[in-house]
């Protein structure tokens, strides 16, 4: 009987130390994962950026085809504080966005007509969308291109169900019709380590500003 | 379970607790890089996107 006891408890603190070492491993190690992937990102996009584009038509957004996986523009969310700087990588898989926020394929390039749609995790991963749900209508939101910084401005926050695909259209709930507007779109779960709902920050283009030695948008302190 | 394993392992003591830790480290590599990976799409939180359901794509 003893022995038997034994073997329970021991099991059962075994199953509490594993399971203590998962929050370990979600809290710590995926951050640190992100944030090595996140710096190689950021040097591969610096030396893209730094082979000048063949004919970049000026105030025109660059059309180009993304590599799933890859870095696509770096993301700036100047009220959420100074380091709040990520890449965004093309794709939504998993594996996709372990690396950083990642940009549904398919829906608007930055800058362009359209619904730009991002996701990103609130919790692990460096958990780059954590404290999403601070931005306040107005607050800037920045897209970097090769050419250019887009500064969006935050139109509304809204908590929807994880199913609400309409969010992602390119005019948002309106499947089907024509976009006039230039949108971005932030998705992350809520609550904060939950898939119960999820978190919509709409953001509109305000002015978007050709890229320039030591030019600066506003809303990043230029 | 664990003071059979302390039991049979050889050696004086020193010998015994350094292939202790070499064996807890050998199960929290395990844990950390094979056995998490997999466990952790099945939990709530890695859902961010919006999409129709959860037969289609992941995340």
């Amino acid at each position: 009987m003893r022995w038997l006891l034994r073997g329970v408890g021991q099991t059962l603190i075994t199953a509490g130390l594993v399971v203590l070492l998962f929050c370990v491993y979600e809290l710590t190690v995926t951050g640190l994962y992100a944030e090595q992937q996140q710096q190689t990102l950021d040097k591969e996009l610096s030396q893209q950026w730094a082979v000048p584009l063949p004919s970049a038509p000026p105030g025109k957004p660059q059309l180009q085809a993304y590599e799933e996986g890859k870095g696509i523009a770096r993301l700036y969310l100047p009220t959420l504080g100074e380091n709040q700087v990520h890449v965004v990588i093309e794709g939504v898989s998993n594996e996709d966005l372990k690396k950083g926020p990642g940009h549904y394929p398919g829906t608007a390039a930055p800058g362009e007509i359209g619904n730009v749609v991002v996701s990103g995790h609130r919790t692990t991963y460096g958990a780059p969308f954590n404290t999403l749900d601070e931005l306040k209508d107005g607050d800037p939101i920045v897209l970097e291109t090769q050419g250019f910084f887009y500064t969006y401005r935050v139109t509304g926050t809204t908590i929807v169900k994880p199913s609400a695909i309409g969010e992602v259209a390119p005019v948002p709930n309106q499947p089907g019709k024509v976009p006039t507007q230039r949108l971005l779109t932030l998705t992350t779960c809520h609550p904060k380590y939950s898939a119960r709902s999820r978190l919509v920050v709409r953001a509109l283009l305000e002015t978007p500003l050709a890229k320039r030695p030591g030019v600066v948008p506003p809303a990043l302190g230029g | 379970m664990y003071v059979w394993i302390w039991r049979h392992l050889p050696g004086p003591f020193a010998a015994r607790f350094a292939q202790t830790v070499l064996l807890l480290a050998g199960v929290v590599a395990v844990l950390f890089l094979y056995v998490f990976p997999e466990v952790e799409p099945l939990l709530p939180y890695t859902d961010v996107t919006v999409d129709p359901g959860p037969t289609t794509s992941p995340s």
